[in-house]
């Protein structure tokens, strides 16, 4: 007896009728993996970067996602304590282990416990970075990796994310081949190093499941804050 | 054994729906805010229309080299650590699940929102197995908690009242106790039901041995699977287990991140009217060696379940849908009757298309007919799938098969033949509208009509103004 595998392919061969041989086929397959052409892409983001920045913080706060824009790297853990303040939260964070966060001088806010790891049940508030950002919908690209933890962006009620201007591009299509391009710096194919997830996040967790009524904080993140650093810091 | 089937009964369940207040109250959020969304957001976005046209382009190109990209989606999988396991039935895709729950010896599983796990009837079939599974996605814990199957594709629970839903909490939840609200008391408030359901869900999430979610796409390039959700419960359902499986379908399958891209652009605003979902997540392949979360094995169930018949036949148009839900929220028969009147996984315009070839014509017979023909589904729908035409398909095979009732079959055929003979069509017109006008009396209406009960059971039947007919009042007019 042959296997559900053969027994599917052979069934949409036949549906493919006299096309199934068609020598032009898998090239047509094959070029299309290797040039993964873009399609139509709406105007709306094609933009200078100033506006595309202006773009995305208006797209995130239409989303009731706050944006705090900092100078510089130096005022992160600052502004990251004002926003604990102001939300009455206890001042301890789960950060991911990740160059940047390791990197920030969190040392002059002795009163905030930093703790590196993954999300667990107890962490209410996480701190991570963003791989990118999407100006047309307001949408961060975050990652999984050996200092970026997928549970991070998931599990706690708070999720604070620390992005740089310049990772802000236009569209889904740029923010892809971004990761395509940094992924190709190593001695592979980037296809080889693709991670195990890509978090694209639009604002809190929301449902509409009682009533159609919208309530957020369903079951990730209650509250998406964004500290925003500025180009040239 | 799927999920239960009750299309047969189409007629008395539509009956039934009609007279529940509670769903009048539920049709009215769906025919009215969540079908305003869609065309709010699509305004929007100048490029909609344009974009509905290269989605319509990327699926028609995807199946024309179905079975190259799926071969393609294999090998990007399998080398990225990932499994895949093809499923030709429902009975062989829920047995490759309930393997791999018992290779992890899994007592608990989480699930994320799946319709082809519905299809597949893969709860109870763990439940006999003695698998707990717990759907994690509101709505689904909702109908969950209430035994039901899902009245609508991307809002299960829609049906449901918030006292309904309260009743459920109370019922099931009885030591909850949380932000204010004490164990026993009672809130109608949804803010306050869906902070319940996140603190109850909040430990099986850990607790799970295996997470199970469904896949609205598989990308050949990369061999990952995407989800789009916007609750985060997929998302935890798959990055807290040791194993994560993700039940999909073969025609899920689009050759390239640009092409998903695309694809997004539509779905979310014909689906619930936002421009993203909050979370749409690429998966692919178990976490890697230095990763510090993420499932240890990573398995794809590719469910065929009749999808690979429907290549080359009148039935391809249908592998082009996206699951978005607009054909339903914008029809007036489900707006009318809801989802559960449909009797199975798939309601609306798209499970009158789609129902009569996975669970056979003569269980799903009325589904077709289910239909105004007012043309909207076909007009939501973002693959421009001719839902209507479809329809129409499956009632002429109906006819033919000598599955519609004999009386309604010879009814057509009489009129058929008089149609083809205008002057036996004329004199029948005639006779017709002299017996109308007489049962109409003076009052210019008809209160009941033999064989027309159906009409005149609710509401009069005019009767005509003239013992003419149009041929010969056209004649009088044209002189």
């Amino acid at each position: 007896m042959s296997s559900s595998r053969d027994r599917i392919f052979a069934t949409l061969r036949a549906g493919l009728k006299h096309t199934v041989d068609d020598p032009a086929r898998p090239a047509a397959v094959a070029e299309r993996i290797a040039s993964h052409p873009r399609n139509l892409l709406p105007q709306r983001a094609q933009l200078p970067h100033a506006e595309q920045v202006a773009l995305f913080t208006a797209k995130v706060e239409a989303l009731t996602v706050t944006v705090d824009s900092v100078a510089g790297v130096a005022d992160v853990p600052g502004r990251i304590a004002d926003y604990l303040a102001r939300h009455n939260l206890p001042s301890r964070l789960r950060v991911a282990p990740d160059p940047l966060l390791q990197s920030l001088p969190w040392s002059e806010r002795p009163m905030l416990q930093i703790d590196y790891g993954g999300g667990r049940s107890q962490d209410l508030v996480s701190v991570t970075p963003a791989f990118a950002a999407i100006a047309e919908t307001g949408t961060l690209m975050l990652q999984s990796s050996s200092t970026t933890p997928t549970t991070l962006h998931f599990v706690p009620d708070h999720h604070i994310v620390v992005l740089k201007e310049s990772q802000v591009t236009g569209t889904l299509e740029e923010a892809f081949q971004r990761l395509r391009d940094k992924l190709a710096k190593s001695d592979k194919d980037w296809v080889e190093n693709w991670p195990r997830t890509v978090n694209f996040v639009t604002g809190p967790s929301r449902t509409a499941d009682i009533e159609g009524v919208p309530v957020l904080g369903a079951h990730g993140p209650r509250r998406l804050h964004i500290v925003l650093i500025a180009d040239g810091a | 054994m799927s999920m239960e089937v009750t299309a047969q009964n189409f007629e008395a369940n539509a009956a039934k729906a009609l007279r529940d207040p509670n769903l009048r109250k539920a049709m009215g959020i769906i025919s009215g805010p969540m079908a305003s969304r869609r065309v709010e957001t699509a305004r929007e976005l100048p490029e909609f229309e344009a974009l509905r046209d290269e989605g319509v382009k990327i699926k028609n190109h995807v199946l024309q080299h179905i079975d190259l990209y799926l071969e393609k989606f294999e090998q990007q999988l399998t080398a990225r650590g990932g499994k895949l396991h093809w499923c030709r039935t429902p009975r062989e895709a829920r047995e490759t699940v309930l393997a791999l729950c018992r290779s992890r010896d899994a007592k608990i599983v989480t699930k994320g929102k799946s319709m082809v796990t519905e299809e597949i009837g893969l709860n109870d079939f763990l439940l006999e197995h003695g698998i707990t599974p717990v759907e994690t996605d509101l709505g689904e814990y909702i109908i969950q908690l209430a035994h039901e199957p899902p009245s609508h594709i991307i809002g299960p629970a829609l049906h449901k009242t918030r006292e309904q839903i309260a009743d459920l909490f109370e019922e099931h939840h009885p030591d909850y106790e949380l932000n204010g609200k004490k164990a026993g008391t009672r809130s109608t408030e949804p803010q306050v039901l869906v902070t319940e359901a996140r603190s109850v869900l909040r430990d099986t999430y850990f607790r799970a041995d295996v997470g199970i979610t469904g896949a609205n796409f598989l990308i050949a390039e990369t061999g990952a699977t995407v989800i789009v959700t916007n609750e985060g419960n997929g998302d935890l359902t798959q990055s807290l287990p040791k194993m994560h499986i993700a039940v999909s379908s073969i025609e899920k399958v689009i050759p390239t991140l640009e092409d998903l891209s695309t694809i997004l652009r539509v779905l979310a605003r014909s689906a619930t009217g936002q421009e993203m979902s909050c979370y749409t997540t690429l998966s692919c392949g178990p976490k890697r060696a230095e990763d510090i979360d993420g499932p240890e094995e990573f398995h794809v169930v590719l469910v065929d379940n009749g999808r690979s018949e429907m290549l080359g036949t009148a039935l391809q148009p249908l592998l082009r849908c996206i699951r978005c839900g607009a054909c339903m929220n914008n029809c007036p028969v489900y707006h009318s009757v809801g989802g559960h009147a449909y009797g199975w996984v798939y309601p609306g315009p798209i499970g009158a298309a789609l129902d009569p070839h996975m669970i056979g014509l003569e269980t799903a017979r009325h589904l077709p007919n289910a239909s105004t023909f007012c043309g909207k589904c076909e007009e939501v729908c973002p693959m421009r799938i001719p839902l209507p035409d479809i329809m129409r398909h499956w009632r002429e095979l109906a006819h033919e098969q000598q599955i519609t009732p004999p009386l309604q079959r010879w009814g057509i055929e009489a009129w058929a033949f008089a149609a083809k003979h205008p002057w036996l069509y004329r004199l029948g017109a005639r006779v017709a509208i002299a017996a109308l006008k007489l049962l109409g009396k003076d009052k210019g209406r008809i209160a009941s009509l033999p064989l027309a009960s159906g009409w005149t059971d609710g509401r009069d039947f005019p009767a005509p103004q003239s013992a003419d007919t149009f041929m010969s009042q056209y004649k009088k007019r044209s002189h």
